[in-house]
């Protein structure tokens, strides 16, 4: 007996979402290239320290900024070097190879145009391409996709687009149609969402919060339930732990690349990934931000080997609604800030580059002096991305797919 | 509204009702106590039902298909055995040549094992026969706990439903012995009385084919009955005593041994038409006189000298008048929706009422309602799971279930639907349920995935508390990573779990 066991299976799926008409084609002018493009977006939901993630070894206010939290070249773990100024997380050493290969390239100290700190609104700024929150009900990749077939000519039955996971993410939803998949395995609740969980209980109810702090003692036991524990014959009760986490990333990811590969799939993609939001105990030389970006790297590679052949027409872009402070907080984490990275992985990339208008980490080129400040608009990067890739016209992009981006100049030369 | 209003109108939603729905808490008005006394006066028949089949004819349905499978399954295996006697010289011959090797080596297995595939054959063609006629046990469960929660679902507040829930736990039966009843059973029972007169409840359950199967009567018979002696069987006392148990009087009450012997002889004969021999009435109650232990009995120091049927009605009129059974069910509803420790002067409230009414089942829900002592403690009933998933559902306004995905959900957190693991139904208290929470982060988890793009966090926690809700509560929503965290922490938060 599994809850699990009771999700409908993805033909059921398919079916329920219209999946099973045929596809529209794609790109109409990039095939007249002779080229079939393909892009994934993935959303890391929860806001990605993206000092943590790359970082610049090379500012001389590194070392003061973070202290012993700093990835340094030298460290325990030592961060892989990118070029003389930049280092990536050690955690990944896919997209490493790949960017030493020209297969990705990263962009550092972007942000959207949202300068607020919500999560939710921050999401809805980067997923609907929109200048403000909450305006609109359609994301900008729908809205490119929309826009290749000018004059709406978008056949209404093909599916264009796929959405990964139970909701689709906003980015992708629209007038284009959708088809969506999920994931047979669910990300239970994440050590994050029981920690806030079990302060929320230890604020106002003892009782559950000793109850649900057993459980989570019974769960970091390696993922091994105590002998005898009536619960250990359910599969769904194992902990979080980041073996899951890994899995699910790499089965939502690899999945989504072995729909975009298909001759007659989809060619544009999206989904998110949930647990960025790192206010305690960061861990971003080992712990909490080391295990996520371990598991996007291994999404990476599943990505990679199930394109196969169509990898050198892939883009798969990795963004996040906004960064995180660049100084520590009082819980070795931090807090929710401004500037921060994007990754950008694939065989049809010119990479093999950090894309970076470097503000400094002194305090008084912080933005707000606490947050990385952002130098690249994000939709100078993905406007690019469309426009090179999917060959989405220029003022589409700046007209409906990025509304009130006209002076945000698409940044070129990303793919090749 | 003011605020105590406001307060109570919440209180009222969660604590006897199925929780808020959008635009509850504003439409209970100034007066939730008049709301929740008013929905009881609204009938409880379900249109959605209309489509669905009694139990005696669910019963049938599946007696049939049984029936059907054991026939296909025989004629598969004829048919195999058959082919087999037909290929018979050739294996023979096989056979003889293989014995005459295995002599040489001395071994006889082969043969063996021959013959053994060859049964393994036909068995497997019985099996795949049987198999080709699917159970409708199943489906008709499933299309039942699709009405029923729907309905919760539905209701305005929904406190009727939750007593429909509380009478079918009270009086509950097993879909694991009888899944093509279950929800039948709790429409003509339950759902017909839940707020009528007691005794009239007990009588529909206590005749009701899906418990007399359920508390083993259908068999039971009197030691000195005609069917008794000419099959030397005799009495089953599980029905009579969980009916003077659980169902009425309630545990050390002063009922004895022999009153429980006694009401099980009073009970011989109560049992079901055989779905096989009537194709009309199979499944349906009836009295079978040569079950019946002739004479008259003594139940509770009065004697019962009725011949018939009649016997056991006027049992069941006396326990259901019993001051003991007007205590048992004060303090049974008191505890569910009150408190774990409900307040002795409210139960005797409503234990009184219950005998001044003659066991009127609506005054007694309208007794507790209207008494302060129901509204003054803190919220410290933790809600059932099936309360708790209604809950969730009902905040986001969504109306529809998938009944595969709902009675899976009520399986994994522990209280699977009309399935509880003894005749006494799901426990009621805390320590009983609080060990799921676990269970519960999953589940809230998965549901908050799924609704997170048609859910604001912000909206529905307007929903279900206006502002009544811990400032820690708005927070860890406001500073949730995502939708789906927001909805997830709302939901396990201990101002949702808790009434």
């Amino acid at each position: 007996m599994s809850f699990v066991h009771h999700l409908p299976t993805r033909r059921e799926l398919l079916v329920g979402s219209g999946a099973l008409f045929a596809w529209g084609q794609m790109p109409r002018l990039a095939r007249a290239e002779g080229r079939d493009p393909r892009l994934l977006v993935i959303i890391l939901r929860g806001a990605l320290d993206g000092l943590g993630a790359v970082a610049p070894v090379g500012d001389p206010d590194w070392i003061s900024l973070r202290g012993d939290r700093a990835l340094v070249l030298d460290g325990k773990m030592p961060a892989l070097p990118l070029d003389s100024f930049f280092a990536l997380n050690p955690a990944m050493p896919n997209l490493h190879r790949l960017y030493r290969s020209k297969q990705a390239s990263i962009v550092h100290a972007t942000a959207t145009p949202y300068r607020e700190r919500s999560h939710f609104d921050g999401q809805d700024v980067l997923e609907s391409g929109l200048v403000r929150p909450g305006a609109t009900g359609s994301g900008w990749l729908n809205r490119a996709l929309f826009a290749l077939e000018s004059g709406g000519r978008v056949d209404p039955r093909g599916s264009r687009a796929l959405g990964i996971g139970s909701v689709t993410p906003l980015v992708v939803r629209g007038s284009a149609p959708v088809m969506t998949w999920v994931p047979q395995k669910l990300l239970p609740a994440s050590v994050d969402t029981q920690n806030r969980l079990l302060d929320l209980y230890q604020h106002t109810d003892p009782k559950l919060a000793s109850v649900l702090q057993a459980r989570m003692k019974l769960a970091s036991l390696d993922g091994t339930p105590a002998m005898g524990d009536p619960m250990s014959d359910d599969p769904t009760l194992a902990p979080p732990g980041i073996a899951r986490v890994r899995a699910y990333f790499a089965d939502a990811a690899g999945t989504a690349a072995r729909y975009l590969a298909k001759p007659d799939g989809p060619r544009v993609g999206a989904m998110g990934f949930v647990g960025w939001d790192t206010h305690i105990a960061e861990g971003a030389a080992a712990g909490q931000l080391y295990n996520l970006l371990g598991a996007l790297d291994g999404a990476f590679a599943a990505i990679e080997s199930n394109m196969g052949e169509v990898w050198h027409e892939t883009v798969v872009a990795v963004v996040t609604e906004f960064g995180r402070t660049a100084r520590i907080n009082g819980t070795q984490g931090t807090d929710h800030g401004t500037g921060t990275v994007a990754f950008l992985v694939g065989g049809a990339l010119a990479g093999g580059r950090v894309i970076a208008d470097w503000p400094g980490l002194k305090p008084a080129q912080l933005f707000e002096d606490r947050d990385l400040k952002p130098t690249t608009d994000l939709r100078a990067v993905l406007k690019g991305l469309l426009g090179d890739h999917l060959r989405v016209e220029e003022n589409l992009l700046a007209g409906t797919v990025f509304p009130e981006s006209a002076d945000v100049r698409p940044i070129g030369g990303l793919v090749g | 509204m003011s605020n105590s209003a406001k307060a109570e109108a919440v209180l009222a939603l969660h604590r006897f009702g199925m929780g808020p729905r959008p635009g509850s808490i504003a439409a209970l008005g100034t007066d939730p106590r008049g709301a929740l006394i008013a929905e009881l006066n609204r009938p409880l028949a379900l249109a959605a039902a209309a489509g669905l089949p009694s139990s005696a004819k669910a019963f049938r349905t599946v007696a049939d298909a049984n029936a059907r499978r054991t026939a296909r399954a025989k004629q598969a295996q004829q048919q195999a055995k058959k082919q087999q006697m037909a290929a018979a010289p050739a294996m023979s011959e096989h056979q003889n040549q293989g014995q005459a090797q295995a002599q040489i080596q001395g071994q006889t297995q082969g043969q063996a094992q021959g013959q053994s595939e060859e049964k393994d054959a036909a068995e497997m063609a019985a099996k795949k026969a049987a198999e080709a006629i699917p159970d409708p046990g199943r489906p008709i469960y499933l299309q039942e706990a699709k009405v029923r929660t729907e309905a919760a679902l539905a209701a305005d507040i929904g406190f009727a439903e939750r007593l429909v829930w509380f009478w079918s736990n009270h009086f509950c039966v097993s879909a694991n012995k009888i899944q093509s009843m279950s929800g039948a059973y709790e429409r003509e029972t339950v759902r017909a009385n839940a707020l009528g007169r007691f005794v009239d409840l007990l009588m529909a359950v206590e005749s009701h084919p899906a418990m007399l199967f359920y508390l083993d009567n259908l068999d039971s018979m009197g030691a000195n009955s005609t069917a008794g002696i000419n099959r030397s069987r005799g009495l089953n006392e599980n029905f009579a005593r969980e009916t003077m148990e659980l169902h009425t009087l309630g545990v050390r009450t002063g009922y004895t041994q022999d009153d429980v012997i006694s009401f099980a002889n009073v009970l011989t004969g109560w049992t079901l038409v055989p779905p096989g021999v009537d194709p009309q009435h199979g499944g349906e109650f009836t009295f079978n006189p040569r079950l019946h232990e002739p004479g008259g009995q003594t139940v509770l120091g009065k004697r019962y000298d009725q011949e018939d049927v009649e016997q056991g009605r006027a049992v069941l009129r006396d326990l259901a008048a019993h001051p003991a059974t007007a205590t048992h069910v004060a303090t049974k509803l008191a505890h569910h929706f009150v408190a774990d420790e409900p307040p002795p002067t409210l139960v005797e409230q409503m234990a009184k009422t219950f005998r001044d009414t003659e066991g009127d089942l609506k005054q007694v829900a309208i007794a507790m309602v209207s008494s302060d002592e129901a509204w003054r403690g803190p919220p410290s009933k933790l809600k059932r799971p099936g309360e708790w998933v209604v809950g969730m559902v009902r905040a986001t306004g969504i109306t529809q279930v998938d009944p595969v995905r709902y009675t899976g959900g009520q399986e994994l957190l522990g209280e699977a639907l009309w399935r509880p693991s003894s005749p006494k139904g799901y426990p009621d208290d805390e320590a009983s349920w609080i060990d799921g929470v676990g269970r519960r982060l999953d589940v809230a988890n998965y549901f908050a995935e799924r609704v997170a793009g048609i859910a604001d966090p912000q909206a529905i926690i307007e929903n279900v508390f206006a502002s009544e809700v811990a400032g820690e509560v708005k927070q860890a929503v406001d500073r949730a990573e995502s939708r789906q965290q927001a909805l997830a922490l709302l939901f396990m938060s201990a101002d949702f779990q808790r009434r």
